[in-house]
């Protein structure tokens, strides 16, 4: 058992940090006040992202990618994670599940977006479709050779700068013993299809200026040239791909934490109170010490999953682990770093309101903390027959 | 023409210093180490006189403990062609002094025979600032030191410096070492094709005897401390009041 980098993994991790440091955090409390990421700033992420070769570097070598290894794209993320979420969003980091595009559909889209000329956003959220995907009312009957879609999707991230949408859209419903069930397919609608339209969504607590959208689907035909993968075949891509991208969350949080974590632990050797530094406390001190050990623990769980998905071993259940335990930890530590500064950490002079308050979706998207702990429950009582 | 450049690994700049108990020095264990900074920004001028056609190779040099081989990688991986490293202690307390690097750097000049050295004006452990100085002495070549703009006109080379009371700019014929500042350039950033070829550059590992160099320390350090705390400071509401507190404390 090893558990150091390699050479090329520590010079990756200081590249992206010192990206992340020089290029992320001048423009963050800007996007903060704002909401919003101007389009120049994101080009110029995007370019100089582009240029150091790292733009896409999720994907393999053959479609234009950098070919890293799971272990070393979470590497990545975990490092993106210290930065402000609506500007790392243009190192561009395409959804993986493109790669189920066929020959045509490469060429329009999954190489685009690797070459960072289309920008793509994921969509099966609805209103009354959150944990219970199946239940999703957004539908497509077949009419001659086309779909028509009907209904709506919303917090559809990134979708303000997507070019393309990868949707998951009802086509059908088996019955089966246990009632109905929807059939679910995957499809690439462009932005500006006929009958297709992106409104602006709520304006969230966590990650200002990553916005969320709402999706509106009126009579909007779609040719079956736009079918990701299988008709009806929806679940079986999201399940080939989405586990992956649930555990760039846990990584996101916790580079996050230690971002959060360095400013907890200088307060605490700095500021004085009667008479001597907070961190001479053992209130304090215990604290500092809890949070490193469960920052550890997270960055463990969510290294050694990865490093599964590399070594091709079943991950599902070590991936929904990595990211209940990470998303939990970061939520700890934002709310006792918080603590450790007292009133001043609710200002927006310090950054760490803004972790604060971003920690709290992360135990939400990308499947609830509830929807892991079934995941990690299911895994470890179904074979025993509970 | 070839291009050496000497690296150094040293405390990273942004790691908060610690003066050991015995006061021999700094604390160096478990601390984040990363190329000398000024060392980053000859490395990046090395690689610009290559991509501008005025070099053919860039070979960077360290010399320190085998860790510093690191170092080397982050060179190769801007661009840097062919590392080598001269493993010269095991300990990474044990700061090589400046003569002993000038003496085997001009080893390595001699065998390599570089059309130019740059060096980084100084490391910023413990602000020597005279390897660059040394080598050339070493060497009987010309020096310029503290380049903010540097330009290779065929034998010659052009360097503006930063001295106190503003920029001057000297010629000095070539070969010849010189040892870069802060404003000459922006070091880029290791691109990810370039890291991931890094590794398989070569990287020719010596040790000090190969060389004939002595490397035991001449000079003694007496004493380290930190630097006495700032007083704090006071809020004055106004310039009457700021004058009058001047007069006071007999600084106007």
């Amino acid at each position: 058992m090893h558990f150091g980098l390699s050479e090329e993994q520590e010079m990756i991790v200081s590249t992206v940090r010192s990206f992340v440091e020089n290029e992320i955090y001048p423009h963050e409390a800007e996007v903060e006040r704002t909401g919003e990421v101007p389009h120049a700033l994101a080009q110029k992420i995007k370019d100089k992202v582009l240029e150091l070769g790292f733009y896409a570097c999720n994907f393999p070598e053959e479609v234009g990618g950098a070919g890293l290894s799971h272990l070393d794209f979470t590497l990545v993320e975990r490092e993106l994670g210290r930065g402000s979420m609506a500007l790392t969003h243009f190192f561009g980091r395409p959804q993986n599940i493109l790669m189920a595009c066929n020959e045509e559909q490469r060429e329009r889209y999954l190489l685009p977006a690797v070459r960072g000329e289309r920008m793509d956003a994921l969509a099966m959220t609805e209103p009354d479709a959150g944990s219970d995907v199946r239940g999703m009312k957004c539908s497509a009957v077949r009419q001659g050779s086309d779909w028509v879609v009907n209904g709506s999707k919303h917090f559809i991230s990134g979708a303000d700068h997507a070019d393309f949408f990868i949707v998951f859209i009802a086509t059908g419903v088996d019955e089966t013993p246990k009632g109905p069930k929807k059939r679910i397919t995957t499809f690439l609608v462009d932005r500006g299809t006929p009958g297709f339209e992106v409104r602006d969504g709520y304006r969230s607590v966590s990650h200002r200026g990553y916005k969320n959208c709402i999706l509106e689907f009126d009579d909007c035909r779609l040719p079956d040239a736009q079918v990701l993968g299988e008709v009806d075949g929806g679940f079986a891509v999201m399940n080939e791909w989405l586990y992956a991208t649930r555990l760039t969350v846990a990584a996101f949080s916790v580079g996050r934490a230690r971002r959060c974590f360095d400013y907890a632990l200088s307060y605490a050797a700095e500021r004085k109170q009667f008479g001597q530094h907070i961190g001479k406390f053992q209130g304090v001190s215990f604290q500092i010490a809890d949070m490193i050990t469960d920052i550890d623990a997270s960055d463990l769980l969510t290294l050694s999953a990865a490093w599964r998905l590399d070594q091709d071993l079943p991950a599902n259940r070590e991936i929904a682990s990595a990211k209940v335990h990470a998303t939990e930890m970061l939520a700890k530590v934002t709310d006792t770093t918080l603590q450790i500064y007292g009133g001043m950490g609710l200002m927006d002079d310090f950054p760490i309101e803004r972790f604060w308050r971003d920690a709290r979706v992360e135990r939400i998207w990308d499947g609830t903390s509830e929807i892991q702990r079934h995941i990690i429950s299911r895994d470890l009582l179904r074979p025993l027959g509970a | 023409m070839k291009v050496l450049v000497p690296v150094k690994r040293v405390i990273d700049y942004n790691v908060k210093v610690r003066v050991k108990a015995d006061g021999s020095g700094v604390d160096l264990a478990n601390v984040k180490m990363s190329m000398n900074p000024f060392d980053e920004i000859s490395v990046e001028q090395a690689i610009r006189l290559k991509e501008a056609g005025q070099a053919d190779e860039v070979v960077a040099v360290s010399i320190g403990v085998k860790q510093s081989q690191e170092t080397l990688r982050t060179a190769l991986a801007m661009g840097a062609d062919r590392a080598i490293l001269v493993v010269a202690t095991d300990d990474v307390h044990n700061d090589i002094e400046p003569l002993a690097v000038a003496k085997i750097l001009k080893a390595i000049v001699d065998e390599e025979q570089p059309g130019l050295v740059l060096c980084g004006k100084q490391a910023i452990d413990n602000d020597m600032n005279a390897t660059g100085q040394m080598l050339a002495a070493l060497m009987g070549w010309s020096q310029a030191t503290f380049a903010s703009e540097v330009s290779i006109e065929g034998d010659k080379a052009k360097v503006t410096r930063e001295v106190d009371g503003g920029l001057q700019t000297i010629e000095v014929s070539m070969p010849t070492v010189i040892t870069v500042d802060l404003r000459l350039n922006e070091p880029r950033y290791a691109s990810l094709p370039n890291i991931m070829k890094a590794k398989k550059k070569p990287l020719d590992e010596k040790t000090p005897e190969d060389y004939g160099v002595d490397v035991s320390n001449r000079l003694e350090i007496v004493k380290t401390e930190e630097p006495e705390a700032r007083a704090a400071g006071i809020k004055v509401g106004s310039v009457d009041e700021l004058v009058e507190k001047l007069k006071e404390a007999g600084a106007v």
